[in-house]
């Protein structure tokens, strides 16, 4: 899941629970399933430092990501 | 015949060479004689053949020349027109065969970069047809890609550039390069084939395609038809980024974002770390705020079902008070009490029971008679029943007994 991904489910859920009408469990669910997102969109930018990969594809078709310099 | 024989070929009417022999001959003088060379003139009689080869005449006001442009071994952008003012590159050759003497042009110039833009012109045209170069068909570029492909040549200044621009950026994303070769006439299948596999590999959230500055032959793979049809088929967003500032290829027309260099295209492609941080805490407070809001909401609503419960029971019990006042008020009305106070009394038997006729009570019964101030103990010494009365009730009853 990317990072896009993260945030913008982050989004949804607060737009969601901007209904007021909401249920208070519901509310608590999304609330926590928010926090999750937080936490894999915040590993995201843990990376200190750029990596240069090289795509390459083996002969069956499967593709691999190396590092090509520091 | 001896000395026929052994004249010189061609000295002597018994010598005489064949006609292949003259035109293999020449064949070799003149194609030994002239190295390839740019020849001025005029487009004249131009004919693409079905099998791909172009036949036309080049000519001036006083000479013209056979030409012909090999589709294997050409490299010319567009087909020049008739009247078209060209420089062509070629070889002068005989057609042995036909006894035709023709130059076999490789390479072509027109005025005014004439037959570029012609090639230009009829891509354009041809993708604008199919819609590809829509504006609606533009995607956005995601805010806060985590891999950014890019296909570029593996040595080249685009990749050093781009890469530079993300470290400073944003370290956290990761730059994938699909190597391909950038120039040449290899170029635009090389291309094709790393946009190709690009969108086989689907695991990058952009794509910047690109490479430095260079002539225009050199960018030319970038303004390959082929190129740009893969490049508008690409599943995820694209970038491209052509040379220099001035050069706009068709590449540039049908990516989702044309940048002026392969820098910008890092620029546009990676954000800053700091603002995407900023964006990320941002989330974190409304998400908090919403979910207190629901909280303290909830709060209120419990507190205010609960004054509810409290004001609805506290109505319940005055009701119930004011039905127990005016019950209360109506059994007086009835009560035998209150007839007793206007001087009235009551026989009752021994057992409680009120007595309502003088026929239930016998000589000898042992009565209480009930007054508004106490009870008189009293035994019944002789009933007499009401004679009037009795014969208009008891009379009639009696005879029908």
């Amino acid at each position: 899941m990317s990072f896009e991904t993260s945030l913008d489910r982050l989004e949804s859920i607060s737009a969601r629970l901007e209904d007021e009408e909401l249920e208070l469990d519901a509310a608590l669910a999304l609330f926590e399933e928010g926090i999750a997102e937080l936490r894999a969109a915040s590993a995201f930018l843990a990376e200190a430092e750029t990596r240069l990969k090289l795509l390459t594809e083996a002969a069956d078709g499967v593709f691999r990501v190396d590092t090509l310099r520091g | 015949m001896v000395r026929e024989e052994e004249a010189v070929p061609g000295t002597t009417a018994g010598a005489a060479v064949s006609v292949m022999a003259l035109t293999c001959t020449a064949k070799d003088v003149l194609e030994g004689a002239f190295m390839p060379l740019w020849v001025r003139g005029e487009v004249s009689d131009f004919k693409a053949h079905r099998n791909g080869h172009w036949y036309f005449s080049l000519r001036d006001a006083d000479a013209q020349i056979r030409c012909v442009a090999w589709a294997r071994d050409r490299r010319i952008p567009a087909r020049p027109d008739d009247g078209m003012q060209i420089a062509a590159l070629g070889q002068l050759t005989v057609y042995a065969a036909r006894g035709d003497m023709q130059f076999a042009v490789t390479r072509m110039e027109a005025e005014g970069d004439g037959l570029w833009r012609k090639a230009l012109d009829l891509t354009r045209a041809r993708l604008h047809a199919e819609g590809l170069l829509d504006p609606a068909r533009k995607r956005r570029l995601p805010q806060h890609p985590r891999r950014v492909a890019v296909i570029t040549s593996r040595d080249g200044a685009a990749l050093r550039d781009i890469f530079a621009v993300a470290q400073r950026r944003c370290p956290s994303v990761e730059i994938v390069l699909v190597p391909a070769a950038v120039q040449g006439d290899t170029a635009p299948e090389s291309l094709c084939y790393a946009l190709d596999q690009v969108a086989r590999w689907a695991d990058a959230d952009v794509l910047i395609i690109g490479r430095g500055g260079g002539a225009r032959e050199d960018l030319w793979a970038f303004n390959d038809e082929r190129v740009a049809r893969a490049l508008a088929a690409c599943p995820i967003p694209t970038i491209s980024a052509v040379g220099h500032e001035i050069d706009i290829s068709i590449c540039d027309l049908v990516a989702d974002l044309r940048a002026a260099t392969p820098s910008a295209a890092a620029e546009a492609a990676v954000p800053v770390q700091a603002e995407i941080r900023e964006r990320l805490r941002a989330s974190a407070a409304l998400l908090t705020d919403l979910t207190a809001d629901h909280v303290s909401r909830a709060k209120l609503r419990a507190a205010d079902a609960a004054r509810r419960v409290v004001s609805g029971a506290a109505r319940r019990v005055d009701r119930r008070r004011l039905e127990l006042q005016s019950a209360a008020v109506a059994l007086n009305a009835l009560s035998p009490l209150a007839t007793l106070e206007r001087g009235y009394a009551i026989v009752r038997t021994g057992d409680g029971k009120t007595v309502r006729t003088a026929s239930t009570l016998a000589a000898g019964s042992a009565v209480d008679v009930v007054f508004r101030d106490g009870v008189a103990s009293a035994t019944i010494e002789r009933v007499t029943p009401n004679v009037v009365d009795d014969s208009v009730t008891a009379g009639t009853t009696g005879e029908a007994r």
